[in-house]
Parts: C-alpha cells; structure tokens; sequence
C-alpha cells in the first residue's frame, strides 16, 4: 500500500460516476439510505448530458388521456423496442415513471399543467397516448436541475469536472476508481465499496451526432475492461431530426416535441412522404422508422436543399409555438437564420442514443461484477432495439433510484476496499505517455477519422462489407491512438483529454460493429441493407453479449428472456 | 480558491475591451435630466405664470395659498409640490438605473470599467438606502395624481362671459391631458405597485380574490415592461405641460381653441 | 472562403497574454466553432469548456469582443472583421487556462440557499399562472454571465458579502413557488446582499436565456426585503396581526 499515499485519496461507501440524471438520482437515493456517496462527472455540475433533453419525460400519469395506464406503456416500449427489450425492466419502468415524476415535483420542479392544476402531458412518437410530462422544451433542464439542487442539499460529495480513467478491482469486485482532475492534471484515487456507471452514451465516435464531447463511451469501456459484459451494442439510435445547416450546428437536435405539438415532414416536392412508410402513425412513428424514412427520400433525390427534409409547424400560431417551443424558436433563429413560426426546418437524421450497454440485472441494475452497479443510458436492456422519446429520462429516474438502492444495500454488507497499487501505476503510466512521445499525431485527426469511419461505415444502414471494411480501419485507428502525442503541460489540456477519451472510442466503436455485423436482420434501429428484415427465429431469440478475453474482445449470443405469460397477454392486446 | 482578480484585464475606470461607443448610452440621460432640472428649478423659482383659466401648471399643482397668506413671499409653492415628484422620480427604479449609470459612473456601461479605488456600498447603506422608500412616494404620487387629474379635466371647462363653465377644447386641454395619461401610464407602470398590486403573491390561484388580483398583476407587468419608456415620455410631457401654460400664461403665445 | 483573426487569452493565473490566430469561416460559424478550429488544426491544448453546443448547457461562457457571451450562439457573421475578434475569459472569475476561469464560487453560494420547503401534507395542485413567473426563472442555464459582468462582482469584488444576480433568480424561484413555505428575505438582505444590487440591469442584459432578471427577479425582492424590514407601516399591520412567515 506504499504507493498509494502518493495520490489524493477519498474514501466513500458508493461511488457514482456520472452527474446526469441517472446519477444524481443514484446519489440521491444511496444518500437517503443512509450510505456516503460522491458524484464524479467530466463536466461541470448540472451540465450532463441530461441538460439537454428537450421533449420531456415518458410516464402513465393519466391526466391528459385518462385511459392511459402502465400497461399501455409497457405494451409501447415492447413494442418500440422490438421486443429485444428485458421484459422485467420494461415493466418496472412502466409501474414506477409516475411516482418519479412526482417526486420530482415534491421537490421543486415545475412542469407544465393541465387547467385542472396537474402535470401536463404532450404525444410523442411510438407512445399511444399523451404522455410526455414537460417544460415547453427544456424538460431535462428542470430535471437535472431539480436533482442537483436535491443533491446538494443532501451533502453529496461531488467531484467536478475529474476524468475517470480506470475502474479499480479487488479479484472482479469492484472497490473504487482511479481518475484526474482536468483542471490541474493531478490524479485521485477513489475507494468505495461499490460503484454506480451512470456515464451516459456513445455518440462522440459519429461525425454527425446530438450529442456533446462527454459522451465518448467510458463507462462501458472502463467496465468493459474490468470485466463486465456489453449487451446489444449494435443498437445505436439515429434520431430522424438533427440540423443539417449551417455546417456548425449540423447533428444538434430539433426536438420531437415538435412532431409532437404537430409538425409535418416533407420532402423537396411537398410531398408528406410519411405517408408512405407508415400511413397511421405517420410523423409519430419510431424513431427508427422516421430516420430510414428521411434517409430513403434524400438518397433518391428528394431531399431538401442541403440533404435533409423539411420539417414544418408553421401551421400553427406563432405564439403557440414560441410557448411551446421556446428553445427551438431561438435555436432556428439564431444560429440557421430560420424563423419556425414562419417558415419549415430543415432536418435530417443525427446519432442520438445508444440503447446497448453494461448489461445489468432489473431489479437492482446490478453489472455482472460484484459492486458494479450502471444506470441511465450505460446501461442496456430497456430500450431493446429501439428507444421511444421520453423514455431515457423516465429510465434515468426510475433505474437511476433501483441502482442507488442495489449500490448502497451491496456497500452496507461488504468489507472496506483495498486497492492494488499496480493497477493504479499501470494507469497512470498509460495517460502520461502521450507527453513523452518525441513524436506522434495530434489526437484531433485520429478523432475526426474516426467519425467519419463510423459515420460513413456503421451508421442508419449497414452492409456487410461496409462494417468488414470498418472493422479493419478500426484496428488501424486503434495503432494510431496508441501512438499520439500531446503538447503543453498537464494544466486543462483538452487534447490530452482527448488522447485518453479515443481509448473508449475505440473500444465502444469496435463492440458496435462487431455487433452489428453478427446480427443478420433488420430490427428496430439496427438496419441491414443486406439482410433487411426481422428474422424472429434465430435473432429474435438471442442477444449479442461482449466481454474481454485477454486483449481480445469477445462476442456470444444469449438467449432473450421469456415475457411471462400474464404480460404476454397485454403485448398481444390491441390498443 | 486563488485570488478573486483574473489576471487578464487590469482593472481601471473605463476600461473595456468592448468596441462599440458604450458611452453613447449616457448621453441622452445627460441631456434629458440635465435639461429637465435647469429648467424646473428655474420654474420652481419663478413663482408666476402657472395659471391661465382653464389651465394650470401641473407644476403648481395642487394650488398651495398662491396669496401667499402664509407662504414666504421668496418661497414658491412649486418648490412644495416639486418636491414630491421629484422624490418618486429620484428614487425610481428606472431612474436610479439611468443615474447610477450616467452620473455615478457604477457602472459606466456594461462591463466597462470602474474606478477599483472607490468603497461602493450599492443601496445597502446610506444613503441610497433610502430608495427603500419609493413605496411611500407612490402612495404620494397617487393622491397628486388625483389632482392632475382633477386639473386635466378641468382644463375642459372654460369660463364664459356669462360667469358659468362651458365646454371645450383648446390646445392647452390636450396638451395637459396627454401628460396626465401618460403620468399614469408612467405610475401605473411602477415597480412598487405591481408589487402590491399582485406581485407580493405566492399563490394566484389559491383564492378567488387572489386571481383577481392575478388579472391586475398581469396588466401592471404588460405596463412595467414599458416603463422606461413612459418614464421618459412623462417626463417630457410635464415638462411641455408647464411650459405650455407658461407660455399662455405670460402671453407669449395665445391658446389655440380647436372647439 | 474569407478567414477571420481571433485574438483568444492563452495563459493562467501565473501568465498569459492574448495570442492571434487566422481561421477560415464558415456559413453560419459560430466564435465556439472557431475555438474548436484552433483545438484541432493549430493547438491542440487551448482550453475552453462546451457541451451542447446549442446554448443549453451555459458552458461556453467567454468575453467576446469585451462583451459577455455564450460562443456558441455568437455568430462569426456578426462580428465586425476589420480588427481581431478577441475572445477572453470572463474577467470576475480567476482564470485557470486560457477561457477556463474557476467558478466554483457560484456553487458555495448556492448552497446557503434553502432549499424548496412545501408545507406538510401539500396537496399538489398548481396552475398555469401560479408557475408562468417561476417559469421564467428556472429557465436559467447557470452560464454564470450575469455574475460576470455584475459590477459588484467583477469592479468590486464584493463575493464574500454578495450572491450575484444568478442566486437572486434562484431564491425568486423558490421564494415565489407557489407551494413553497419558508421566507428567504433575510437570507437576501444580509448573506446575499441585495442591498448591493444597484439595479443598473447589466446581468438582464447579457442574459442568454432573455430572463429579466433585474425587473421580474430582483426588483421584487427588494419589494420584499421592504416589506419585511422597510416598511414601518406593514412592519405594525404584522405585529397586530401577529403573522410573519416561518424562515
Ligand atoms: C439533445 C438531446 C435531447 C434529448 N431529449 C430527450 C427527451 O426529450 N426525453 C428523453 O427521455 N430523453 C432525451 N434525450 C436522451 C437523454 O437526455 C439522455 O439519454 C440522458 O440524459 C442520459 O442521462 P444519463 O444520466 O445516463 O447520462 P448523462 O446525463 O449524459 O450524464 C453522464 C455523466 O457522466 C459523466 N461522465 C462520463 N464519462 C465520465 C468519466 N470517464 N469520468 C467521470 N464522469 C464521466 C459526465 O460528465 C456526465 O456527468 C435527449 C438527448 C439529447 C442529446
Ligand atoms: S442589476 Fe444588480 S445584480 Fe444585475 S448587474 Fe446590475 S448590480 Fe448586478
Ligand atoms: S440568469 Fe441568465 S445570465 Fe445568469 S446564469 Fe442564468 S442564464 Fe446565465
Ligand atoms: S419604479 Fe419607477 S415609478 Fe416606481
Ligand atoms: S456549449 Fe452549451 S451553452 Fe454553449
């Protein structure tokens, strides 16, 4: 233990890592049973991914459709999800979303209401009823907010903007992690007694993503490396509306709510293309449906003026939609120029959501290692093939809570942790060297390839010899990263960041493919051009499971889990 | 922590790194309440020219012994009456705004430097503590406005050869009643009153008397978001008012009689 | 394409300096877009924080041309390009690198504020109008502009006696919720300092989120600090009723 005085070290019963909002729910609910926790986050606090979540939050509150219930709900993530989903946490979900929702708002947060004084609910697609609990468009914003403010107040330690870089483990139990400040490049050893993955998703490696640097895939990574196993990762979701002009902003999401509150789609001849592809639901389709659809009209030619399709609520009264809209009024207007009371949005599809992940237990969302825990969007198994809007916050919440309740009930009954210092050198030895490199890349151009094999190799639809070809590339970016060099001192360097964050790029980016290219079928967000429809015989029944082998990565196939017959019955059922 | 001071730009009154003519802002303060007080204390020391039937000087008004029964002679019911006005504007939410900016120089404009010597001491010590007063000039305010009014309509009436009052309109009626509209545009827009009207409420719905209240909230905060404007307007207009009446008064000009 | 001259802060709290910098712009381009252009092709440890890249997150925070604002919606097209655009950490915060300053005061002061306290055995019901103004309040993206160019903060210094405009918006939306039951006016007038706020509107107007901060935030609550230790009047009206809210 010689080595281990030389870091700063705290000790805590739970460790979370990650300040979103399946975080701070964790953290909150690890607090009330009595456990000492810290949070730990890249950014800065209550600028988590969660911030940005617009449309709002999925839950059968019944009070705007009175016929609403969790079954309804179950019924529609199953469904949504192309019944890859793990029953047991679809159904939790489904039972608990509004009893979350409402904590929330005994603890402060405003939602919109109904004239009768309750919480307002909106449509969204793939969800039969009015469902989404929300703020005009920045619903996230409320939540994280709302959890933070709660967190705080319950003395939660939380270390900002402090990198993680490596879990810590005891035989595979986990016992704490080992990370850096970014600010001052010093390092930090955090013992626990178990830990919580609550890091987010995977979108970074994408050229054309919603989502932000943080999410560049660690907590998978660094579980996976620990030992864990990652489920489903072929399931990354393309959310149908992302800006494509000007080239900035291109990725940054427009809301579903504004298909929700009534927008149309399309394409460059007026045409309401959705017509074709799913006459009911129409813009309100899934999200994977949407995109294809988008996708399909662009690639043969009846695309907007910069590759996307139009998206249009000026239908409506532009007051109404400044109301209900807000941010994308302001958005559109001042960084496209667009006036989205007056005249459409153009959009097209943008890398949004990863529904794979550590593969974790329902009921505690406990990892296949002792002490790891993982909730929110690292977590896999509710979403299935494909997630439904509003769904991940209610995940965060409800999943986020389970997690918190399963790390400090696993805290309570365990010894203190030790920590074998080897690993920590290892680690330490592993991020510095980039600065003694005499010479070497710049970790930005490893990145920007990296995107664009992704983007172009792996993304809405996928071939065999695309993913082959990516594969390859893969393995040659992974010698590249392995050799970059970064400038300057260890003081907030974010090319530094970089050359660590490219790690789990890689490792994130290699799982999905290898995914992808094993399941030879079309579901839910996972599309092949050559083998473009569902085969419920084979890949209908079996998950993709990675772990480590050595340094290899390994990839098996595990049985979906029967739906018991009672819930059968509600699947079965039409609306 | 470290120190409180970025390194960066030194601090120095006026300094900025912004481009524009942040100055500019302060210049029409400059002259509207510059202009604004030489010519009002001048009026306030005049002592004439206040009344010509049917109008009189919001300046003058409500008409203080203009005999000078107990007055002073030297002291001009003016300086009574002005200064009541002159508290409500002085201790304004807008106006402490403008002339914190403009005069004080705290600050000069946004994020433009002040001088780092001075001990600044906000509104939370004397003597701009005593802004915590404005509610009190309103309550003042309004019983003068009542008077305004009162003069405003008036100024409809004018007297006959027949000894009665007879209706009509002369320049000198509108002039006087587009200043009392927009003096009450300018008070009902008043931070203090939208807080008593409805803003001192947690809870709108909570009773029948407080949504009520909730409407009349509403009303004063659609007119407060205009109540830089209205300050500026009245300002003016009062200004006009008085030398309106001046100027028929001391028969510079003679009214104009449109009915 | 024309390029553009950006004049950024390189440096810390030992030394720094402004260093210049050519990028070519882009339709549409954004100041955050032209940093991260300067990341990637010419040096790759300039530090600046960012996240959504859509003005949701209040990370981007910076001085563009001696103006506070968000770089991500500040749009290169908007800016005169005769002179180098300079862009410089906010200047009330120390700066750590380059546009990285440590805000970590925001947080201290943020936690003497009581949190949201409703009434035992609320019913929770609210209306539309009861949360309209509370709404706007929570609107805020904490970018932490509007301490920044507060002059009690960023001329004099004041954050030991003072919250800041940011924290005078929280206690807004806590003191105006409609279910919540504890009085924070003392908190404002004595730990906050609002008395130090001179209503000058600087914080409204470098506001991302377009909230009024000075108007529909901290006017009021000065009217309250009136209330409850201005107003001799109401302080009488309160004996005799003998009613005063809980803190
Ligand atoms: C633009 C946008 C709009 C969306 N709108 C909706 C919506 O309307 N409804 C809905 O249900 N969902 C929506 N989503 C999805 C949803 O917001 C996210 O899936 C969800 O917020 C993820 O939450 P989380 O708690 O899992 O992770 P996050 O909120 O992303 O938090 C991840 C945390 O982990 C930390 N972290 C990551 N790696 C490390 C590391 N190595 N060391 C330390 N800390 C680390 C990060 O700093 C961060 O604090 C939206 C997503 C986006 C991008
Ligand atoms: S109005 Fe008050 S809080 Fe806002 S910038 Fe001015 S002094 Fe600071
Ligand atoms: S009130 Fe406005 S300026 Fe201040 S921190 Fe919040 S969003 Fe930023
Ligand atoms: S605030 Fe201007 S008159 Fe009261
Ligand atoms: S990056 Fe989020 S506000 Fe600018």
């Amino acid at each position: 233990m010689t080595n281990e005085t030389k870091y700063e070290t705290h000790e805590h019963d739970v460790l979370i890592i990650g300040a979103g909002g399946a975080g701070l729910r964790a953290a909150i609910e690890a607090m009330a049973a009595g456990a000492r926790v810290a949070v730990v986050s890249k950014s800065l606090l209550g600028k988590a991914h969660t911030v940005m979540a617009e449309g709002g939050i999925a839950a059968a509150m019944a009070n705007v459709d009175k016929a609403d219930s969790w079954s309804t709900h179950f019924r529609d993530t199953m469904r949504g999800g192309k019944l890859m989903n793990n029953w047991r946490m679809a159904q939790l979900h489904a039972q608990e979303a509004p009893d979350r929702v409402r904590e929330l708002e005994q603890w402060g947060a405003l939602f919109d209401r109904t004239s009768d004084g309750d919480i307002l609910q909106r449509a969204f697609g793939g969800h039969t009823f009015k469902r989404l609990c929300h703020v005009g468009d920045r619903t996230g914003l409320e939540m994280i907010r709302t959890l933070q403010d709660r967190g705080v107040q319950l003395g939660v330690d939380v270390f900002m903007e402090c990198t993680i870089i490596r879990l810590l483990t005891d035989g595979n139990r986990v016992v704490g992690a080992f990370g850096y400040w970014r600010e001052q490049g010093r390092f930090v050893v955090l013992k626990a007694k178990s830990v919580v993955m609550a890091t987010g998703g995977i979108g970074k490696a994408w050229r054309v993503t919603s989502n932000s640097w943080e999410y560049t895939g660690d907590g998978m990574a660094l579980a996976y490396d620990a030992g864990a196993e990652l489920l489903d990762m072929e399931f990354v979701q393309f959310h149908p509306t992302g800006m494509v002009w000007p080239p900035g902003v291109q990725g940054i999401l427009v809301t579903e709510a504004v298909r929700g509150e009534g927008g149309m789609l399309r394409n460059k001849n007026g045409e309401r293309f959705m017509e074709k592809y799913d006459p009911q639901r129409m813009e309100l389709s899934t999200r994977d449906v949407v995109a294809r659809s988008i996708y399909t009209e662009v690639r043969e030619g009846r695309g907007s003026e910069h590759g996307g399709a139009y998206l249009d609520i000026s239908h409506k009264p532009a007051d109404y939609v400044k109301q209900k809209l807000p941010s994308m009024y302001h958005q559109f207007k001042e960084l496209a120029d667009v006036d989205i009371t007056k005249g459409p949005m153009e959009v097209g599809p943008t890398c949004h959501y990863m529904m794979g992940g550590i593969r974790v237990e329902a009921e505690t969302a406990a990892s296949s290692l002792p002490g790891l825990f993982a909730a929110g969007e690292a977590a896999a198994g509710l979403h299935g093939a494909n997630r439904l809007g509003g769904n991940s916050l209610s995940d965060l919440l409800v999943f986020g809570r389970r997690a918190g309740i399963g790390a400090a009930a696993f805290a309570n009954k365990t010894s203190a942790p030790s920590i074998d210092p080897a690993q920590i050198t290892e680690a330490e030895r592993d991020m510095v060297a980039p600065f003694d490199r005499g010479e070497g890349e710049n970790p930005y151009s490893v990145h920007r390839d990296l995107q664009e094999v992704m983007q172009n190799l792996v993304g809405i639809f996928r071939v065999a010899e695309d993913m082959d070809k990516a594969m390859v590339e893969l393995e040659k970016l992974k010698q590249r990263a392995a050799k970059v060099r970064v400038e300057g001192s260890r003081l907030f360097n974010p090319g530094w960041h970089l050359s660590n964050d490219l790690k789990s790029m890689l490792t994130v980016s290699e799982a999905v493919t290898r995914s992808a290219v094993a399941r030879k079928e079309s579901r839910g967000a996972h599309s092949r051009i050559d083998f473009p429809k569902l085969d419920e015989q084979t890949w209908g029944k079996q998950h993709n499971v990675i772990t480590r082998d050595g340094d290899r990565m390994k990839l098996q196939q595990v049985p979906v889990d029967a739906v018991p017959d009672k819930l059968l019955e509600l699947l079965a059922e039409e609306k | 922590m470290a120190a409180s001071r970025s390194s960066v730009v030194p601090a120095a009154a006026g300094r900025t790194l912004r481009r524009d003519a942040w100055w500019l802002e302060s210049v029409p303060v400059w002259i509207l309440m510059g202009g604004f007080s030489l010519y009002a204390t001048f009026r306030a020391f005049e002592g004439k020219f206040y009344e010509s039937a049917p109008y009189l000087s919001p300046f003058y008004s409500p008409l203080i012994d203009p005999q000078h029964h107990w007055l002073p002679l030297w002291f001009s019911p003016a300086m009574l009456i002005l200064a009541f006005p002159l508290g409500f504007r002085a201790t304004c939410y807008y106006y402490r705004k403008a002339l914190y900016r403009a005069f004080l120089l705290d600050p000069p404009a946004c994020a433009v430097g002040e001088n780092p010597q001075r001990k600044y001491r906000g509104e939370a010590k004397f003597p701009f503590i005593l802004q915590n007063t404005h509610r009190y000039f309103l309550y003042g305010a309004i019983v003068f406005l009542c008077f305004l009014w009162y003069d405003a309509l008036r100024a409809f009436w004018f007297p006959g050869p027949d000894q009665k009052l007879h209706f009509g309109i002369g320049l000198g009626s509108l002039v006087l009643l587009v200043n009392i509209v927009l003096l009450s545009c300018y008070l009902f827009s008043c931070h203090s009153l939208r807080h008593l009207i409805g803003g001192n409420l947690d809870c709108f719905s909570c009773t029948a008397f407080n949504l009520k209240r909730h409407g009349a909230w509403k009303k004063a905060s659609f007119l407060n978001e205009r109540h830089m404007i209205f300050a500026w307007a009245s300002l003016i207009s009062v200004g006009f008012a008085d030398f309106y009446v001046r100027m028929v008064s001391s028969g510079m000009i003679k009214d104009l009689r449109i009915l | 394409m024309a390029d553009a001259i950006l004049e950024v802060f390189r440096g810390n709290q030992e030394a720094g300096g402004a260093k210049q910098y050519t990028v070519p712009i882009a339709p549409g381009m954004v100041v955050l877009d032209a940093l991260h252009y300067i990341q990637g092709h010419l040096e790759p440890d300039l530090a600046v924080r960012w996240n959504c890249k859509a003005g949701k997150c209040g990370s981007c925070s910076a001085e563009v041309n001696g103006r506070p604002r968000l770089t991500c919606k500040t749009r290169m097209d908007a800016l005169p390009t005769d002179k180098p655009i300079t862009v410089y950490p906010m200047k009330s915060f120390p700066v750590i690198k380059d546009l990285v300053t440590d805000v970590s005061w925001n947080y201290r002061v943020n936690k003497k504020i009581p949190p949201f306290t409703p009434k035992p055995n609320t019913e929770w019901k609210m209306y539309q109008e009861d949360v309209d103004r509370v709404q706007e309040f929570r609107k805020c993206i904490e970018c932490f502009l509007c301490q920044d160019v507060c002059h009690v903060v960023r001329d004099h210094h004041m954050k030991e006696e003072f919250g800041g405009p940011r924290f005078f918006v929280r206690v807004a939306s806590l003191e105006m919720h409609p279910l919540d039951n504890v009085s924070r006016t003392k908190l404002l007038k004595n730990e906050l300092g609002i008395g130090y706020c001179n209503i000058t509107k600087c914080c409204t107007e470098v506001c991302p989120e377009e909230i009024k901060i000075t108007d529909n935030a901290i006017i009021p609550l000065k009217e309250r600090v009136v209330d409850e230790f201005y107003d001799p009047i109401l302080k009488l009206v309160r004996k005799i009723r003998g009613t005063a809210k809980a803190e």
